[in-house]
This record gives structure tokens, sequence and C-alpha cells, in this order.
């Protein structure tokens, strides 16, 4: 059961990196990518999670899979073209897939009459015939019909002996192309191919290989299965059946070997020049009962079921009418339920109508396996990796332990001892950056939620919204990336609901009823950088303002920048929208927004140009495991200052220094005044502050409160630091972010400068934050 | 070696006790990860007084709880000599400081009685029960009070 359980558990991480496959792959055809590769790859996805929703017995979600299946395959086969609308059909689909996987998990009920309708559009663009009962039992839903049928085995009483197979098979079976005429243009060839049983030893596959030589023009294939056993003589390991292959195309002789260039020692292959007159002539397709059905009571050596594949490439060559699907992983389980006695062998009836699957073999190969690609990954738990992560942290602290107590015994800097010291420091820096990548992710994983977000905050807003992404392979640490999403969201939300126009507007104002939401990563300095950009109306000032005033946010004689004006949608409080709508007035505005993005160590900002559109820009460190810190002194504790808050240092003079009222105080910098914030009284460590003459003042800005001084006693230097948190042991700190070790073994504090300078006003008043 | 002649019912447990000032303490020894000795420890801001710090236990962040300060009894500044325990609080690893770590003790739960009536609230809260061992009395120490409570600190 529990392995059981946890094959389960990898077909749901896999429908994860297939339904993103499937996302991306639509994504592109929405954008115009016509690419077969690109189409099959998607079908290939749905195909996937179809299969392996069919093994686990989610009903639902395979019903769903095979009308989005039929659907892709016919844009596959290019009986459909590719439009515009389809893929928007397609997309919403996608969504509703992955509602049906997350259904499948434990997730919430999908929408029964949302997937319904979506079944409905799906099936409106296939043209209802192709999918009649679509769903209806298993067998129909593999697209095949099974017709029980008899097959007596001698071991047991059958009273005929057993019959022999030849006389099963309609003897060798021609497959003409229906549409191409015979007399095509170019060469004759006609090829021989009898493959013995080391070829497939050695993984290769004649299917793969008829389908080669498909490609180099009109194929007629002829199956010649006249060596085959009886059923009861038959070894799984041989290989039995040969083809002939009639080739009509532009191609000499050369081109036509170099397709079986591996597998020429383990085959008999012949070559030979045909005369186009004396083409057998192969006006009707017998109703062909294809041997598909005989393998079953044997014991199924995978040689065995590598003989299976052939029969259908020979199929393939030929276009077809009836989309059918036909796919080996489901025959073989067919016949493997199926007893060995009274075999209702699957007549493969549908077959006759030879299906065009130029990607059928691939779907073969990929239950099987020897051809796809190799991809030289490996999943880890994620724990394991933290684990490391946490290691290689004690390492470096240990590192910077060992070379401090080495700097203080006094060993001089040539020493051996010292030297070595060095190289271990080196190789300590690259296993913390490599042990990072590790965890680095691309912020694909979080990109990829997003258009379907647009969608549907479009569809509720009525307007018509295009999310263009740039940037999606940028990097940032796991623990970044979780953090991602909520704020994303936000802001795309925000810029769809209140930065776009509706249709109509957006053509009075002269510009394309689809509106651009674009969305973009960058690396810059070391930092994370999330722009959501729109071409919308842009913030509507007066109004922003006239909020504000109202709300009590800022002095009604404020005399406030565009900038500071457009950053007011930050406050507390603050929502432009007339009417709370379902979508981004949940009572939930860009502050909260702005607050989370602080506790990462992040920054918001936007700006906006009236009429053409806003753009929130959005700055977060790499990693959230390491900072780089100014370590201070303040009342004899060492605490670290996240460099990013830092402006300036400087050293304050007495005459600078003014009291505004009893106690609070108030630096100048430069012309303007800002707080004063003794850090050791703050964080009550002491109780008066130090002569602020005495000590060091770093100017710091604040998320929320704008700009402050903090007075510390000294500062003793930059520094990177490993963040520990205070909440796993203990609780959350006033005044405190997280905690570090420093280089001596201690435990040094890294300040929330945030709730420092918040913390100190709070008794005070509220205050008017962005006023003058 | 203290050896208890454990003659009643219930379950066997085994404790480590410990001193603090003049009285002694235990603990179930399942709790206990390590036992190691005093280092001074980085103040946390506003914290109540029993509260001594963090420390760096290989790479974690340890607090420090003063268990004498916690039971409301006189306790000293740290040395030395003092002994912080380690033990596990439901999800959460603490560090207990102590005067000195003296035994092991192996006992069934129906020799532990009830704190009496006698003591203050404080004491009550901590102290699920007495036993006595060689004519010493031994308060058995409930760990899930220890830490301040999370809302009375996050106001």
């Amino acid at each position: 059961m529990d392995a059981f359980e946890s094959i389960k558990a990898t077909f749901f991480q896999e429908c994860e990196e297939l339904l993103a496959d499937l996302e991306t792959g639509l994504l592109a055809m929405e954008g115009g990518d016509a690419d077969p590769e690109t189409i099959n790859a998607v079908f290939r996805a749905v195909h996937s999670v179809k299969g392996g929703a069919g093994a686990f017995g989610l009903d639902a979600l395979v019903r769903f899979a095979h009308v989005f299946e039929t659907l892709m395959d016919e844009l596959r086969s290019g009986r459909m073209e590719v439009r515009e609308e389809v893929v928007k059909s397609l997309l919403r689909a996608a969504d509703v897939l992955s509602d049906h996987v997350g259904a499948a998990r434990g997730g919430p009920e999908v929408d029964a009459g949302r997937s319904a309708a979506l079944v409905e559009e799906l099936e409106g663009w296939i043209g209802g015939d192709a999918l009649g009962a679509a769903g209806e039992d298993d067998a129909e839903i593999d697209g095949l019909v099974f017709q029980p049928m008899q097959v007596a085995l001698a071991d047991f009483d059958a009273p005929a002996g057993l019959p022999d197979l030849d006389a099963l098979l309609p003897g060798p079976i021609a497959l003409p192309d229906l549409d191409a005429p015979a007399a095509a243009a170019g060469d004759v060839w006609r090829v021989t191919f009898r493959p013995r049983a080391d070829m497939y030893l050695k993984a290769n596959e004649s299917g793969l290989l008829l389908r080669e030589l498909a490609r180099l023009g009109e194929t007629e294939v002829e199956l010649d299965a006249s060596n085959l056993p009886p059923l009861d003589q038959m070894a799984a390991e041989q290989a039995y059946l040969g083809w002939t292959v009639r080739l009509t195309g532009e191609v000499d002789e050369a081109a036509v070997r170099e397709v079986f260039e591996w597998v020429e020692g383990d085959c008999d292959l012949e070559i030979v020049r045909a005369d186009a007159a004396s083409a057998p002539a192969l006006p009707d397709l017998p109703a062909l009962d294809l041997p598909v059905l005989d393998l079953p009571p044997l014991d199924f050596a995978p040689a065995s079921i590598a003989e299976l594949p052939p029969l259908e490439p020979a199929v393939a060559s030929a276009p077809a009418a009836d989309p059918v699907e036909f796919d080996i992983a489901a025959l073989i389980a067919k016949a493997q339920a199926a007893g060995p006695v009274d075999t209702p062998a699957p007549a493969a009836a549908p077959v006759a109508k030879p299906a065009p699957k130029p990607a059928a073999p691939a779907a073969a190969n990929e239950t099987k396996g020897p051809a796809a690609p190799v991809q030289a990954t490996i999943r880890v738990d994620l724990e394991r990796v933290d684990r490391l992560i946490d290691l290689v942290g004690e390492l470096v602290i240990q590192q910077a332990m060992l070379s401090q107590r080495v700097g203080e015994s006094g060993l001089a800097r040539s020493s051996n001892v010292a030297v070595g010291l060095e190289d271990l420091e080196q190789l300590t820096r690259e296993i913390q950056d490599s042990v990072m990548a590790i965890r680095a992710q691309p912020v694909k994983s979080v990109f990829q939620r997003m258009p379907r977000l647009v969608r549907e905050v479009a569809d509720m807003t009525g307007k018509k919204v295009r999310l263009v992404t740039e940037g999606e392979g940028t990097e940032v640490d796991k623990t970044v990336i979780e953090r991602l999403s909520d704020p994303i969201t936000h802001m795309l939300r925000n810029a769809i609901d209140h930065g776009l126009e509706t249709p109509d507007e957006r053509a009075a104002a002269g510009k394309p009823a689809e509106g651009v939401v674009r969305l973009a990563a960058l690396h810059r300095s070391g930092r994370i950088i999330i722009e959501v950009q729109d071409d919308g109306r842009g913030i509507n000032r007066p109004r922003v303002r006239k909020i504000a005033v109202d709300k009590g946010l800022i002095a009604e004689d404020a005399i406030l920048t565009d900038d500071e004006v457009d950053n007011l949608i930050f406050l507390p409080g603050f929502s432009t929208a007339d009417t709370v709508s379902d979508i981004s007035g949940r009572g939930v505005g860009m502050d909260v927004v702005k607050r989370s993005i602080g506790a990462l160590g992040g920054r918001i900002s936007i700006s906006s140009v009236p009429g053409q559109g806003s753009k929130f820009t959005l700055s977060l460190p790499l990693t959230l495991a390491v900072l780089d810190g100014m370590v201070v002194t303040a009342a004899g504790q060492t605490l670290v200052t996240p460099l990013t808050t830092i402006v300036e240092s400087l050293t304050p003079k007495a005459e600078d220094v003014h009291l505004v009222g009893g106690r609070d105080a108030v630096i100048r910098v430069r012309d303007t005044f800002v707080p004063l914030v003794d850090v050791g009284v703050a964080l009550g460590f002491r109780d008066e502050p130090i002569p602020a003459a005495t000590g060091v003042a770093v100017l710091i800005e604040s998320e929320a409160g704008g700009k402050a001084a903090l007075l510390v006693d000294s500062i003793q230097g930059q520094r990177q630091v490993v963040i520990k948190s205070l909440e796993s042991n203990y609780q959350q700190v006033e005044g405190v972010a997280a905690a570090t070790i420093l280089g001596d073994g201690r435990v040094a504090l890294i300040l929330d400068v945030d709730a420092l300078v918040s913390t100190r006003r709070k008794p005070a008043r509220t205050e008017k934050r962005m006023a003058g | 070696m203290t050896e208890v002649v454990t003659t009643g019912a219930g379950a066997r447990r085994e404790l480590i006790s410990f001193r603090i000032g003049e009285q002694e303490f235990c603990v179930d020894i399942m709790s206990v990860r390590e036992i190691r000795g005093w280092t001074p420890a980085t103040p946390l801001p506003r914290s109540p007084a029993f509260m001594k710090g963090v420390i760096n236990l290989r790479g974690a962040v340890l607090p420090i709880v003063d268990l004498g300060a916690r039971l409301g009894l006189k306790t000293a500044e740290p040395t030395a000599r003092h002994v912080i325990m380690v033990v596990r609080i439901g999800e959460r690893t603490v560090g207990l400081l102590v005067d000195a770590v003296s035994d092991i003790i192996e006992l069934t739960d129906d020799q532990v009685q009830p704190t009496p009536d006698v003591a203050c609230d404080q004491v009550k809260t901590f102290v699920k029960g007495l036993f006595a061992v060689e004519g010493r009395m031994v308060s058995l120490i409930a760990l899930d009070k220890v830490l301040p409570e999370q809302e009375a600190e996050a106001a």
C-alpha cells in the first residue's frame, strides 16, 4: 500500500511538471508557434497525464484528459487548424485539467459545471463524431473496441488443437497510401527488412526505422509474418516478423541505407531499385485482423513487448480516415488482464482503418523508454537540501571562528596553518555558492501560475488582457520563490482590475482593445527584480490624493511629488476602487503586499504615466538564507543591520541633534531632520541614550516609515551572515528580524529596522507618515 | 547512584534530577537531549527576566530559560559552573539554566504525590508533583509551561 501511495505521489509530482509543460506549450501556440514539436509536446503531456490517471483509476481525470487529448490529436495530425479560439479553449481546459489533478490529489472538488462546459466546448471543436461516446468505458477511452475472439491453446482442452497463427493472420498485409498515387515522381526502392533477435536486444526498434523510412518518401509497407510460429512454439526473445517496404521518393540508395546504419549487422536487409510499374496493385485494404492479439498467454519478457510495436508502424505510414487511438501500453495491459483461456483477444477492428499516427510509435516509446532522452536530473527531498544548506552554513561559521582563533593566536600570516586556512576559506565559499545554487530555481514555476490568474481576472472584469512574461529563467533561492507568488498575484490583479481600462474605454483612448500586462524578472546588483507593468490608464493622482486626504492619511496641504502621490497606494487603509470588487478588493490592500515584501528584505515601488500605464517594481534579495549586513555595537551588544536598509552612516555632531519635546531626538542630515533612534534604548538594553556625538549614526530607509537615523556605539564592518530563525525554538521578538552566528560563535541579533523605528514611535502618536 | 525500590504500581520512568539553590527538581529523562556548560548568552530585547537570551548550539539558536527565575527562586549570575540542560519541549529545543545536575532517578507514577495546596501559583504551574528520594524532596517539573506564552509576548 505504501509503495502504491508512493508511486501515486510520484505520479502527481510528474503531473505537476506535465501540466507546466502543457501550459508552456499552449502559451507558445497561443503566441503563434505552430511548430509540430510544440503541439506534440502538449499532446504527450496530456497523454501521459491520462495514462497515469488511468493506472490509478482516476476516472474523472481520465475522461477529461481524453477529450483534451482527442482535440490535441486533431491539431497534431493537421486535421484541424491551430486557431486562436481553439487554443484559448485549450488553455481554459488546461486550468480545469489541473483542477482535476488537484481533486484527484485530494484537493477541492472540480467545478462540475465548468468541467462539463469545457468538455462540450472541446467536443464542439472536434466536431463531435470522433468522440461520440467519449468516456463511457475504458475500452472506449483507449479508442479500441475489443471483440472477444476464441483463441484456444493446445495445453488447454482445445478440441481443435491450436490453430496455426498463420491462419489467424490475413497473410502479408499491405497498406498502400490512400490518397497518394503510386506513380509519385522519383525513384522507387524496394527495401526488404528482417530484423534478427539481436537487433531488439540492442534496444533498436523496427517501428522507428520504418518511420524513418517513411520520412524519405511515400512508402508502402508489407508485413511478412510468414515466419511466425504457432503460438505454443513462439519464443518471446525471438524475432519473427519482417517487412517489405516500397519507397517512392527522390532518394538515393545511400540515404535509404543510412536509415539502417545502426542495425545493419543485426538484420537481413535488401535494398533494390524497383520498377514502378511492377508495383503490386493493392486497390483495397484488407479488413485486417492484425495479430495484436496473440501474446498475452506467454510470459511477457521485455523482448516480446518489443515485438509488438512493429505492427503499428506498419500501419502508421498510411494516412487515414478516422482518428483512432492506438495505445500499445493499454493493449498490453488489456492483454495481460485477460486470462490464458478463452482470451478475448483484441481484434483491433478499428485499426483496420489505418490511423496516421506519426507520434504513436513515440507514445509507445514513452512507455518503454529506451529512446526517450535521458535528463540528467534527480529528484531530491527538499529537506535534505535544506539540511545540507544548514550544514554548510555551520561550516562557514566554524571556518570563520577558526580563522579568528588562529588570528588571535599570533601565528604568522605565512605559516602553514594560516595558508591552509586561507585555502579552506576559499573552498568553504565555493561550497556555499554551489549549495545555494542547488536550491536556486527559475521563477518560471511562479510565472507559470499567472496566465491562469490573468485569464480568470480578465473574464471576471470583462477586460481583454494579454500577459507577456520575460525572464522566466531568472534564478532565485527557493525560499524566495515560495514567497513571490502572493505579491505577484496581487500586483497582477491590481494591474488588471485597476490599471487596465475596459475595451470600450481603451478604444475611446485610441488604444488597442486588448490590454497588455508585462511580467518580467531580472537580476540587478545581487537582487531579483520583478516588474509588473500595464498599459492602462495610469494612476489617477488627483483622486489618489483626495482619497488619502479624506482618509486622513496625509495632511490636506501636504506638498507631494508625483512619485510620492503614486506611492500613497501603499499606505495602510488605502483602496482606490470605488466599489470593493471581487478581485482585488478583498480588504487586502497594497500595504499588505508592501509589508510582506518588507519582511523579506525587499522593496516595492510604483511609477506611473497617466494614460500610458503603471509599473510596479519589486526588488528582493536572491536568498533568504544569507544576508549582507553591517555589524554594529550598541549597549555592548553586537547587532546586525541589513545592508539593504542602510543609506549612509555618519558621525553626528552635537549641534545637529535636537530634541523634539521631552525625549524624541531628531538629527539634521544636510537639510532634513530625521528621527534619531538610540538602538540600545529602543531594544531596552539601556535606559538613557548615549550622547549622540560619542556614537555613529546609521541613516536607514525603512519600508514603512521613511528615513530614520539609528544611533549605535560603533560600526564593526560589513559581513555576509547566515540567517537563523528565532521562531523555530522561541518566538518572534519585536525589533529583531532574526538571528545569526558570528565568527566568535556567539549569536547576534539582526535588527528589524522597520519595527525598531515604528516601535519607538508607537506610543507617541499616530503619525501621518507621508506628510511633509 | 541512587537505588530506588520500585514496588508500587504504575508506569516506571527515569528522571534526571538537578539542583537550583537548595532545592531539587527533576524532569523526564526522555526530554533531555544533552547537558552542557554555561556559555554567555546573547540577551533578547524586551524579554521576561527569566529569559537569559540565546546561545549557539551547533548552529541552532537556542533560547535559555533561567529555570530558577522562572520558578520564582532567587538566582545569581550564572558562572562557568552552571549547567544548561538542553530539553525538547514539543517542537522546540530549549536550554534550561540550572545549578547542577545531580542524579538519575527511577520511579513509578504512584510514588509521585500531587503538589500540595500550600504552594504558590507560580510553583503550582510548573511543579507536577513531589516525591521523596532518600529523605530528600524532589519536585517534578512540567516542561510545557516553561516557555512564555506566545500571545502574551506578541501583544
